[in-house]
């Protein structure tokens, strides 16, 4: 009898073992942390934010706690890994308890959510925005709200500009913009800096190049032709893409075969350290080159030699669209559009997006965004207020096209191909790069749709 | 004694039995029945026949990742196995610090892919800079930076394996042979060889299945650059699923022809080294 109890108890123990391990197996690599108060209440629905950018990770969490707190609604706040979203959202969305509010990133991120996205139009939410353009639409639904805009250009520090005897209005176009690059380069033992920071193409940094780079040909050839969107393009811009390519690999801190090593941290560490004047990035990176003092960064716009650029200004965009999980219970729904509402109008959560250090009640630094709704605050991001100054003195900016490029795979395929002609510019290694980019834009174009 | 364990043997296999059906056969059968559906999250796909295996089929860049697949699993296989046995067979003879040897040389094998991967590129990168190119320019050192990789990592866990194998070997059969007038070299072809056949069966049958299944090392060491041709069967997948907009199917779909390669190739390897083992 003894001995049948041990084995009772042994395989008992055993089964427990089993479903706890089957329990800690299904939690997911996103860091989560759900908010400390459990008032869950069935008839209010709750919230459940998945979070696209981990540098704002905490004051979400924070956020999604005062919420709480304010309303008695329960938000949850998860946050993908950095670069793993797409794979995160979709094993969350196979949850039982999806996420009601998720992100994409454009057109393209839409057309493999549209089936899950709520119709946000007259929604509180909605009404907010400040102007219609950053609404996402999917035919007559509108799918996505943008809640951040950003803008990003060719950061500059001003202080080893005028050590090389250049200012900013020396630099109107393109050609002047590569006369006072080329000019550094000649004189970069003397001056003791380079021109540009490594244009690196290691996974941490490419997207700079193969996505944001590539937005200014695909803006120019839609300018052109008056479209927004388009099945196969025609790369009229791509000598300039090529000329503007060459400017950065062969006038930057190292040499261009070793780009292919460089890392995101290595351009910004060469910029913080004063090794190199240019380095093209957007108001997101403010926190990272902040040290060099607001009064020593300036911005300039990314100019490609393509006709009328005198009054270009700098890319601004999003690629930042909230959805509501149209699946989710009507109650969450409602939770949700409601959340959201507060975030952008109350002032909490106007501070907290909008503002800088200490802007969070708890004292730290908000997240710095500029918003497309009413409330938005004035920025102490001194890249944002550089850029609301191209604005203000009519400068016409530069659309986030690169939300159209066809597929992730499009994006890898150009950026392996500028790393190669980078190591070795030949036209056959160009010619490359016009496939990756017109040929191939075609096909995986043709790939998605069918 | 063993009539309670034969009474109790659902109690004590259920539990197990349970959680392979969970973590094992039901997300394969779910695997295979989505790579004939298209679908966004697993639990939401709609049926649309071979058409993802047309697809896997015609991809060019898939087969080209099965070439170069099988070239580094060739390349693995004879290279780990060759150079394993052989230090395997030096830290059979007695020297002093022998335990040491053998546990630097098997360390490589605790650490994980990933963290490999960038490690190697560091160095690779930093030595290949001397001749003015990387890792991610150059298909010829991508792929012997994963060869290299790969047999560092993987030689000292085949030599563990190999040392087992060579100290089952009983003693009396190497000293008659030797007594015989045998050479070292004929001991080695006629006696310890013969006798070594089932540890090569499980050391060839490793490195061939973990060639083929390659994906972390690849992944960060390489990426597939340039121009996808260091990538993968695996990393093709992956790729295939998370690059563009509604293939998750056709990336489903490769992993199950990859899934059914793997096997049959393990199986074919396993008949015939298991054929040429003799009995002691």
């Amino acid at each position: 009898m003894k001995k049948k109890l041990l084995a009772a108890g042994m395989a008992g123990a055993m089964v427990l073992g089993v479903l706890a391990g089957c329990g800690g197996g299904s939690s997911s690599t996103a860091t989560s942390g759900s908010t400390g108060g459990s008032q869950t209440s069935e008839a209010k629905g709750s919230v459940y934010y998945l979070n696209f950018k981990p540098e704002q990770d905490a004051q979400w969490q924070e956020l999604a706690k005062l919420y709480t707190e304010e309303t008695g609604v329960e938000v949850k706040v998860s946050t993908a890994a950095s670069g793993n979203y797409e794979t995160t959202l979709m094993s969350e969305m196979a949850k039982s308890s999806a996420p009601t509010l998720f992100q994409v990133n454009g057109p393209v991120g839409l057309a493999n959510w549209k089936d899950y996205c709520y119709d946000l139009s007259g929604s509180a939410v909605a009404g907010e925005l400040s102007d219609n353009a950053f609404a996402l639409m999917d035919g007559d639904s509108m799918a996505g709200i943008g809640y951040v805009i950003e803008t990003y250009g060719i950061i500059y520090n001003k202080d080893l500009l005028s050590q090389a005897g250049y200012a900013e209005e020396d630099i109107t176009d393109f050609d002047s913009f590569k006369a006072v690059v080329e000019d550094i380069t000649a004189r970069k033992d003397e001056l003791g800096f380079s021109a540009f920071t490594s244009a690196g193409m290691d996974g941490s940094s490419d997207w700079r190049f193969k996505t944001h780079l590539a937005n200014l040909p695909i803006y120019y050839e839609y300018k052109a032709d008056g479209i927004d969107d388009t099945d196969a393009i025609k790369g009229t811009y791509l000598d300039n893409y090529r000329a503007v390519w060459d400017l950065y690999i062969n006038n930057a801190t190292c040499e261009p075969a070793m780009l292919s090593a460089k890392t995101g941290d290595d351009a910004t560490a060469e910029f913080v350290s004063g090794q190199a004047v240019f380095y093209q990035n957007g108001t997101w990176a403010y926190a990272d080159v902040a040290e060099l003092g607001d009064e020593t960064l300036g911005m300039l716009p990314i100019y490609i030699g393509a006709e009328g650029e005198e009054n270009q200004g700098l890319c601004t965009g999003t690629e930042n669209y909230w959805c509501v999980n149209k699946n989710a219970s009507p109650e969450d729904i409602q939770a949700t559009l409601d959340f959201m509402y507060w975030c952008v109008s109350s002032e909490v959560g106007t501070k907290a997006m909008c503002g800088g250090e200490g802007a969070m009640p708890s004292g730290n630094p908000g997240m710095g965004f500029v918003i497309p709704f009413k409330g938005n605050l004035e920025s102490e991001n001194a890249l944002v207020n550089i850029a609301n100054q191209y604005v203000a003195d009519g400068k016409e900016s530069v659309l986030w096209c690169f939300s159209t490029m066809p597929s992730e795979n499009w994006k890898n395929v150009l950026g392996s191909a500028l790393t190669t002609y980078a190591a070795d510019q030949t036209d056959a290694n160009w010619e490359t790069v016009r496939a990756a980019f017109v040929d191939n834009w075609a096909t995986e174009k043709a790939a998605s749709a069918s | 004694m063993e009539k309670a364990i034969k009474r109790y043997f659902p109690v004590f296999v259920l539990p197990t039995l349970l959680a392979f059906c969970i973590g094992f056969i039901w997300p394969f059968l779910q695997g295979l029945y989505l790579s004939f559906c298209e679908f966004r999250t697993v639990n939401d796909a709609v049926f649309v026949g071979l058409s993802n295996y047309a697809k896997a089929i015609s991809d060019p860049e898939f087969l080209h990742a099965f070439w170069f697949t099988a070239l580094f699993a060739v390349t693995t296989v004879v290279l780990i196995n060759l150079l394993g046995f052989l230090v395997a067979l030096a830290f059979t003879q007695n020297f002093k610090g022998i335990n040491i040897f053998r546990t630097v040389f098997f360390m490589p094998n605790l650490i994980g892919g990933i963290v490999l991967g960038y490690i190697w590129q560091l160095i690779f990168n930093g030595v290949l800079a001397y001749f003015g190119t990387t890792l991610k320019i150059s298909t010829f050192w991508g792929f012997w930076g994963l060869v290299i990789l790969v047999c560092w990592q993987q030689i000292g866990y085949m030599m563990i394996i190999y040392i087992a194998g060579l100290q089952a070997i009983p003693g009396d059969l190497t000293e008659a042979a030797q007594i015989d007038g045998a050479s070292a070299w004929q001991r080695l072809i006629h006696v310890i060889l013969p006798n070594m056949m089932p540890s090569i069966t499980i050391c060839t049958f490793l490195t061939l299945t973990n060639g083929f299944k390659l994906f972390d090392q690849n992944l960060s060491l390489t990426a597939g650059d340039p121009m996808k041709s260091t990538e993968m069967m695996a990393l093709n997948i992956y790729n295939t699923f998370y690059g563009r907009v509604g293939w998750q199917g056709v990336g489903q779909a490769k992993a199950v022809l990859f899934f059914i390669l793997v096997v049959g190739i393990g199986l074919i390897q396993l008949r015939i080294t298991r054929s040429k083992e003799v009995q002691q």
